[in-house]
């Protein structure tokens, strides 16, 4: 997306600030000690698959989750003391929805701007430009019951724009919806990010990442296991392009190991899954040729460039989304 | 684009400016302050869309037990039951009156208390996003409170008004009766903090209903003194809130026929409990959104 990144050390005065974060619950650790900084006006995303401790680093960010152990500050204030002013300043789109489903649209976003301690008349006009916003206007007076999954997304997101935050989360915004429904979404996403708003993500998507974050982290079990831009972690940890070769399921492993054989691709940049073999290659056409060349015969094929999900794979030895 | 946050603001979109400390607490000051305030607010909007099922229910429900033991069951019970025992002063229905009242603002809290709590934290959990605005778990129980305080308002004055049109209200000073009513319901706020915790819905309201709050409507002394139950039934009776809110309206719709101390520990007994009750829900409401 960009060649010009921020890393940890360069931002000079967070809006947040992990070191050392914590999570147990009794004999489990959710998050094992991650640090991160966000830069003001940042773009940020936690990557990794279910379970891997995102939900929980989000909660103890927007200061509904006491910490375990280590060092949290957002806008410079402790979570565990000003857990109100934190909120105050945050906008929150939690992993499930919880509208009130009896009221009408917009009168959720009326009873939401009340608990931020907000005037009437101020709540009441901004309701009305943020339904517009997350193109909800016709539905303003529909109960939250009778909308769509998509809607009811971008009404939670309407929602926690009522305060004009500093900082919105993001727990995996767009799960569950179909694909127009969330290129709507990152299209309004990427509006408030345009205005300078900072975002906070969690995602198991890796086009979501690409999309949305400036930088981001890969977290797997409650460590993180690398960071930078998606262009960046692509560069650093996977090649240009992959190449995509099915041989029917028990072929594979017999074609991944002559694959790993073949002069110049390398046998650590071979990945054997269930259904295909990928290679990665910096020029997929040019090793497609040379797996054809050694008298292999791919049932299919497919040349397609490195993504986050690659990046995932290679650090963690696992698929996103299983 | 440029992604650098801070360095280059002719690219990049403007971040806002940090705030300062007294921003800061500024902009929490009035959610500390008026939090449950803004959660019964949410609340009370939530219950308009019931509002004819609730009238009707708050209308209906004195208007049938009143005829029911008024023209009905009175006529069975030859003699008076209030002070001085049979043939004494006071009717049979005046004798119910406080005790029907009282007992109606019982399930209207204890409904409250069970599938509204539980609503709230579980079924739509609107309490969890209640919890990501500056609003505390105390805060949400509080306020949850309060909508309930004015939905049993609502109820008792309506069923203090049936009574006076029966004319089953000797005294003026049955207008207590509506302050007694938010007693009665209050003295259960510990079944708000059973409500709390409980993770997985099998059936324990449905129990709670017919194995605790039911059998306590009839072995209170509400229908019946409670001397007329075996001695070793009326402990029962000495423990449960509903049997104090009773005897406590009943003091003041055409009492007093007790000693005054004993009037007291009532008011003391049911306080206790709306206060112990208000402050445990308040810790596990508290702790069960701290996750």
């Amino acid at each position: 997306m960009s060649a010009v990144v921020p890393s940890v050390e360069q931002v000079s005065d967070p809006v947040i600030h992990a070191a050392g974060l914590r999570k147990v619950y009794g004999d489990t650790v959710a998050v094992g000690g991650i640090d991160f900084d966000v830069a003001p006006g940042e773009s940020f995303g936690l990557l990794g698959p279910n379970g891997a401790g995102k939900s929980t680093t989000m909660r103890m960010v927007g200061a509904v989750s006491t910490r375990s152990d280590g060092e949290l500050s957002i806008l410079g204030l402790d979570p565990d003391a000003s857990g109100p002013e934190i909120r105050a300043q945050l906008g929150v789109v939690p992993q499930q929805d919880n509208l009130d489903m009896e009221l009408q649209a917009r009168e959720n976003l009326l009873v939401y701007g009340r608990y931020f301690g907000l005037p009437r008349r101020t709540i009441a006009q901004r309701a009305d430009e943020l339904l517009a916003f997350a193109q909800l206007e016709d539905k303003a007076k529909a109960k939250v019951d009778d909308l769509s999954g998509g809607m009811k997304r971008r009404l939670t997101i309407a929602r926690a724009l009522i305060n004009d935050p500093r900082i919105l989360l993001l727990d995996e915004p767009t799960t569950g919806l179909d694909p127009q429904a969330r290129h709507i979404l990152w299209d309004r996403l990427f509006r408030l990010k345009e205005q300078g708003t900072t975002l906070v993500l969690t995602t198991h998507y890796m086009d979501e990442a690409e999309q949305l974050c400036d930088r981001l982290v890969v977290v797997d079990k409650g460590e993180i296991m690398a960071e930078g831009s998606p262009a960046a972690l692509i560069r650093e940890h996977s090649t240009r392009e992959v190449l995509e070769v099915r041989f029917g399921s028990d072929r594979n492993a017999e074609a991944a190991r002559r694959i790993g054989a073949i002069a110049g691709l390398g046998g650590d940049r071979i990945e054997e899954l269930p259904d295909r073999v990928l290679v990665y290659a910096d020029n997929g056409e040019h090793a497609l040729a040379a797996v054809v060349d050694s008298g292999l015969e791919p049932i299919t094929s497919l040349v397609r460039r490195s993504s986050l999900e690659d990046v995932f794979l290679r650090l963690t030895g696992r698929s996103l989304i299983e | 684009m440029s992604t650098t946050p801070s360095s280059t603001p002719s690219a990049a979109p403007a971040a806002r400016s940090a705030p300062t400390p007294a921003e800061l607490t500024d902009a929490a000051r009035r959610s500390r302050a008026l939090g449950p305030i803004f959660v019964a607010e949410h609340q009370l909007r939530t219950m308009s869309k019931f509002r004819w099922t609730m009238i009707a229910t708050a209308i209906g429900t004195p208007l049938l037990y009143l005829f029911a033991f008024g023209v009905g069951l009175a006529t069975l019970i030859t003699g008076n039951v209030g002070p001085g025992g049979a043939n004494g002063e006071v009717s049979y229905l005046e004798f119910v009156a406080p005790a029907l009242l009282v007992t109606a603002a019982t399930l209207v809290a204890t409904e409250e208390f069970t599938f509204g709590v539980l609503l709230g934290l579980k079924w739509n959990p609107t309490w969890i996003g209640m919890n990501a605005s500056p609003l505390t778990g105390a805060q949400i129980v509080t306020g949850h409170f309060l909508f309930i305080a004015v939905r049993m308002v609502i109820t008792v004055s309506i069923y203090y008004v049936v009574i006076l049109l029966f004319g089953a209200m000797p005294s003026p000073l049955g207008i207590l009766l509506i302050p007694v009513g938010l007693l009665a319901g209050f003295a259960w706020t510990f079944i708000a903090a059973y409500s709390a915790t409980i993770r997985e819905d099998k059936g324990q309201f449905a129990v709670l209903q017919r194995v605790v709050i039911l059998p306590l409507t009839l072995f209170s002394g509400t229908v019946f003194p409670l001397a007329q139950l075996p001695w070793f039934l009326q402990p029962l009776g000495w423990a449960s809130p509903l049997w104090h809110a009773s005897e406590l309206g009943r003091q003041f719709a055409y009492g007093p026929t007790e000693p005054f101390w004993l009037t007291l520990v009532h008011v003391v007994y049911l306080l206790a409990l709306a206060a112990g009750g208000w402050m445990l829900c308040q810790r596990i409401v508290k702790r069960r959104l701290d996750k």
